[in-house]
């Protein structure tokens, strides 16, 4: 009933706006169109300047309004991101300048310099000098631009500091893998046809002494305060992405070609906590590559700790390679340690073979 | 056929026709048939594109309004909405499924069918040859044969609506391995092979077409009409279709190696991948990142593509209208051209984020901020143009200046995103959304819509009415800075673009208030669009008609044909051109036609 009253309520809008204009249109034939015209470019005229006016107010109580719904003013939570910021404000001051001044120009000559029967036009079809400024000034200023831009560039996409620790990201549909290297510091190596969603969701190669000590999580990554992270990133189906606006990072995760990306968490979840006054605060990870139609809701956590909390978390973890085996564990070892010997370890030499 | 025989054959029914006056109709003996379905009339093959244009904008536009629907009222249920979609709104509210073919069909549907094939497709075909001064296209068969693979395009693109499946939902840009793998997305299937065959389709006639273009305009100008003669629009159709014949191309052959991907077992793009409920695929040593490097050479002068249209409109009727010559004519065609070369060195600015090389990254950096030069030249040039000019504003006109704001605002956000270390944070999100739909999308569609307007009494020889189309005007403008400027705070805070719900998300959910917001002023521009629509067929029948060959006192060679000009455009000869396009208020007079000699005492600028 709603529906059938609005379709109803807009025809007849339409029909009103439609009388009214084909009304205009025989007023203007009677008044005379020159007439007409010559009205309307009056109003026109007027309604350009109106339209700066309620626009540049309009920016700014949309700043008002939305500003603070926005991370600039909590900061980055990585000490890289900092850099973003800065050359974020730098760009918006920029382009904020540029967009004020020319769109107040275009408006301002538009009702300036609208139809006046005493104006004479300005023959004005070229200017070296005019045109050499307005070629030479944003070249200039462009420059700055790449120049600062392209530093932090090669920072963040350089080597990470020597103490940094490492973490991989898997990612699926429609959620995240996170594979730490475990006491021996090093990953063990994976093939993809190992994969099996129960026991091995990453194809780690047993065979590969390194595998037996990762871990692998799912949902929660942990890390570290004021310690760089240097994250491996890659795919198990279709290309994901690693976004992470809190800490201002960003990289696609592709099937086949890992990446990398490194920051340093500034802040620990309970601190951002506290700053953004948010009881519920989270780092989150967001896929933001098109993955399919659960793409909305592939969600991932980032936990920051400080050191201490993070030992005690990483000591109470199991290595994956006890859920492939359970009998290895050596939890279970003692009550069942004849079936321990029994079990042969399953190899997968062909899969080494192809590495 | 050589030019010679196109360029005499219809001359010759011109004379013919001033001979006996104008009994156009019984001499041609054209039919329905001939005159409006299979018609070799380059104006009629423009009227043709922007019709099918109008059917697909509808479309577009209505498919934007059902997603909006979803981001603005996630908790709303709309039982109208499952009577329409059916199994795609069960219980009245959008699928996920639903919303991500909405999303793709949209982003195909407004950048190749709406803003490539009906803008440049009407303008190209509409004022080539009116504005050189021919009578036709170099081949009015080829351009025929443009319109109609086209329109087989959009036959297939429509059927991909309504298979099993549904039509493919990964995203416009296609990026395998989603877009390869049926089993990784059900849109992927059926739906994926009907859009690649659309696609392919419609890059056969965007060929057909800028290759006609690009001949027309090198070898068929009238007597005089030297290339630096040439009005702004026609070197921006040029560039146009140079971009289009140089890029769809490495398109097609980025399409080809996917089809083999997804029919034949070829792994160009696809390497260790694993599926749920599927396993390991055989495919190895394939890279999905060589799509994206094909797909974007493409992708990004398909920008221009469509942008220099809308440019080279802008520029024409703001000078008409401002009664004052384009300033720095030979500066705007200029970085026409730079633009035209800088729109091929830039693609791999699409994929900062894809692991790429950081130091190739760098190089792209510099090539993409360097565009912002040649664009700032044009804004600052059409800026001085309305300096001390004596403006009417013209529905036409007011489009045009609505392009040059939207342009400024939408171009400048290029900055932001052109900067690798900037993109790294605002990749994806609704940044980029609000960036390209304000630079690309609606500033373009202004242009288009300038177009239209200025040029409705020459298609039509009637004119629209004004009343509705201010109205129009100033609903779209507000309209569309109201949807996508408050888009910029979504994207500063890093919400990422198609998400079919926010809700569970504790980093974006505190944009449920705005959302509905901007869903809600979205569906009040689409109503407007139809004020625009209906003024338009309304004024093809019924509008008042025009009476004078120039009514914009305007220089070019197309307001020297009759006011309802026939197949071959002039009776009689094709008029010689003796100066440029833009002597407006030199000398005092208010304009001088490009057919007017030059006389003895005219003062040199």
């Amino acid at each position: 009933m709603t529906a059938l009253l609005i379709t109803a309520v807009s025809l007849l809008i339409f029909v009103v706006i439609f009388q009214i204009s084909k009304a205009s249109e025989y007023v203007a034939i009677l008044k005379g169109e020159e007439h007409s015209r010559k009205q309307n470019n009056k109003i026109n005229g007027f309604l350009m300047v109106v339209f700066l006016v309620l626009g540049l107010v309009g920016v700014w109580y949309c700043n008002e309004v939305l500003y603070d719904k926005t991370l600039l003013p909590q900061g980055s939570a990585s000490v890289e991101g900092e850099r973003v910021d800065s050359m974020l404000w730098l760009t918006l001051a920029v382009t904020g300048f540029v967009f004020i001044g020319t769109q107040i120009v275009l408006f301002w000559f538009a009702y300036k310099y609208q139809e006046n029967e005493n104006r004479k036009v300005y023959f004005f079809a070229h200017s070296n000098k005019l045109e050499a400024i307005w070629t030479v000034i944003p070249a200039i200023v462009l420059t700055v631009l790449v120049v600062i831009g392209l530093r932090n560039w090669f920072l963040f996409t350089g080597e990470p500091p020597k103490e940094a620790m490492v973490v991989e990201v898997t990612g699926k549909q429609f959620g995240w893998i996170y594979r730490y290297p475990g006491k021996d510091g090093a990953f063990g190596k994976k093939y993809y046809k190992n994969i099996d969603n129960a026991t091995n969701s990453l194809g780690l190669i047993w065979d590969d002494q390194l595998a037996h000590d990762d871990l692998v999580m799912e949902q929660t990554m942990y890390l570290v305060k004021g310690r760089p992270v240097k994250l491996i990133i890659g795919s198990r189906d279709v290309i994901h992405d690693v976004g992470l606006s809190h800490f201002r990072m960003k990289m696609d995760a592709v099937p086949g070609i890992p990446t990398t990306m490194w920051f340093t968490p500034k802040y620990t979840t309970k601190e951002m906590k506290e700053k953004t006054g948010n009881p519920d605060f989270q780092f989150e990870i967001s896929c933001d590559q098109m993955c399919g139609n659960s793409h909305y809701s592939m969600k991932g956590v980032i936990e920051v700790l400080e050191q201490a909390e993070y030992d005690a978390k990483m000591a109470s973890q199991s290595p994956y390679y006890y859920t492939a085996f359970p009998d290895k564990d050596p939890a279970n070892a003692k009550t069942d340690s004849v079936k321990l010997v029994a079990k042969p370890v399953e190899p997968a030499s062909k899969v080494t073979a192809k590495l | 056929m050589s030019n010679e025989a196109v360029l005499h054959a219809p001359a010759e029914a011109g004379l013919h026709h001033e001979a006996h006056g104008d009994h156009h109709h019984e001499h041609h003996h054209e039919t329905f048939i001939s005159k409006y379905v299979f018609s070799m009339d380059h104006k009629m093959i423009a009227k043709q594109f922007l019709i099918t244009g109008m059917v697909w904008a509808v479309l577009g536009g209505l498919m934007s309004v059902l997603f909006r629907l979803q981001l603005g009222y996630p908790e709303a249920s709309f039982p109208w909405l499952e009577d329409i979609l059916g199994k795609w709104a069960e219980g009245g509210k959008i699928t996920p499924d639903a919303y991500y073919a909405l999303v793709t069909t949209h982003g195909t549907v407004l950048v190749f069918f709406v803003l490539t094939a009906g803008l440049s497709g009407t303008f190209a075909n509409f004022l080539i040859p009116l504005q050189i001064g021919a009578r036709d296209m170099a081949s009015p068969f080829m351009n025929m044969l443009s319109y109609w693979f086209f329109f087989a395009a959009s036959i297939v693109m429509l059927s991909s609506m309504f298979v099993e499946f549904g039509p493919f939902s990964g995203g416009w840009t296609a990026y395998p391995p989603l877009s390869a793998l049926a089993s990784a997305s059900p849109g992927s299937g059926t739906g994926m092979d009907l859009w690649l065959i659309a696609m392919a389709l419609f890059v056969v006639s965007s060929l057909l077409g800028g290759l006609n273009y690009i001949a027309t305009i090198l070898n068929m100008r009238t007597k005089g009409m030297s290339m630096t003669r040439l009005p702004l629009t026609i070197w921006a159709l040029f560039f146009t279709a140079v971009l289009g014949v140089l890029s769809f191309p490495v398109l097609f052959s980025g399409f080809i190696l996917l089809i083999f991907d997804r029919n034949f077992g070829t792994s160009f793009y696809l390497s260790d991948i694993f599926i749920n409920g599927v396993g390991a695929l055989p495919n190895e040593g394939g890279s999905a990142i060589l799509y994206q490097h094909l797909f974007w050479f493409l992708g990004h002068p398909e920008v221009y593509i469509i942008l220099l249209p809308a440019m080279g409109m802008a520029s024409e009727i703001l000078s008409v209208n401002s009664r004052k010559p384009i300033f720095g004519y030979m500066a705007m065609v200029g970085s026409l051209f730079a633009i035209a070369i800088l729109a091929f060195l830039v693609w791999a600015h699409h994929m900062f984020v894809t692991g790429l090389n950081p130091f190739l990254g760098s190089v792209f950096v510099l090539l993409t901020l360097l565009i912002a030069v040649p664009s700032a030249i044009k804004v600052f040039n059409w800026l001085t143009t309305l300096w001390r000019g004596n403006i009417r504003f013209t529905p036409g006109m007011m489009f045009s200046i609505g392009f040059v704001s939207l342009f400024i605002s939408g171009g400048l956000t290029g900055i932001w995103l052109g900067n690798s270390a900037l993109d790294i944070h605002l990749h994806d999100t609704y940044f980029v959304i609000a960036h390209f739909h304000i630079v690309m999308g609606v500033a373009s569609m202004f242009g288009m819509f300038a177009g239209i307007y200025h040029w409705f009494p020459k298609m039509y020889g009637r004119y629209m009415n004004n009343t509705l189309s201010y109205l129009h005007f100033w609903i779209t403008l507000a309209g569309a800075y109201m949807i996508f400027w408050p888009m910029h705070y979504q994207g500063l805070a890093g919400m990422p673009r198609r998400y079919y719900d926010y809700s569970v998300w504790e980093s974006f959910k505190q944009f449920a208030e705005l959302n509905r917001f901007i869903s809600t002023v979205a569906m009040i521009v689409f109503a407007a669009q139809l004020l625009f629509l209906f003024n338009f067929f309304y004024s093809v029948f019924k509008g008042r008609k025009v009476t004078t060959q120039n009514p914009y006192g305007s220089n070019t060679l197309e307001w020297t044909t009759p006011v309802n000009p026939g197949h071959g455009n002039w009776v009689g000869e094709i008029p010689e051109v003796h100066r440029w396009a833009y002597d407006y208020g030199k000398d005092g007079k208010e304009f001088i036609s490009q057919t007017t000699p030059v006389g003895a005492d005219e003062s040199s600028h």
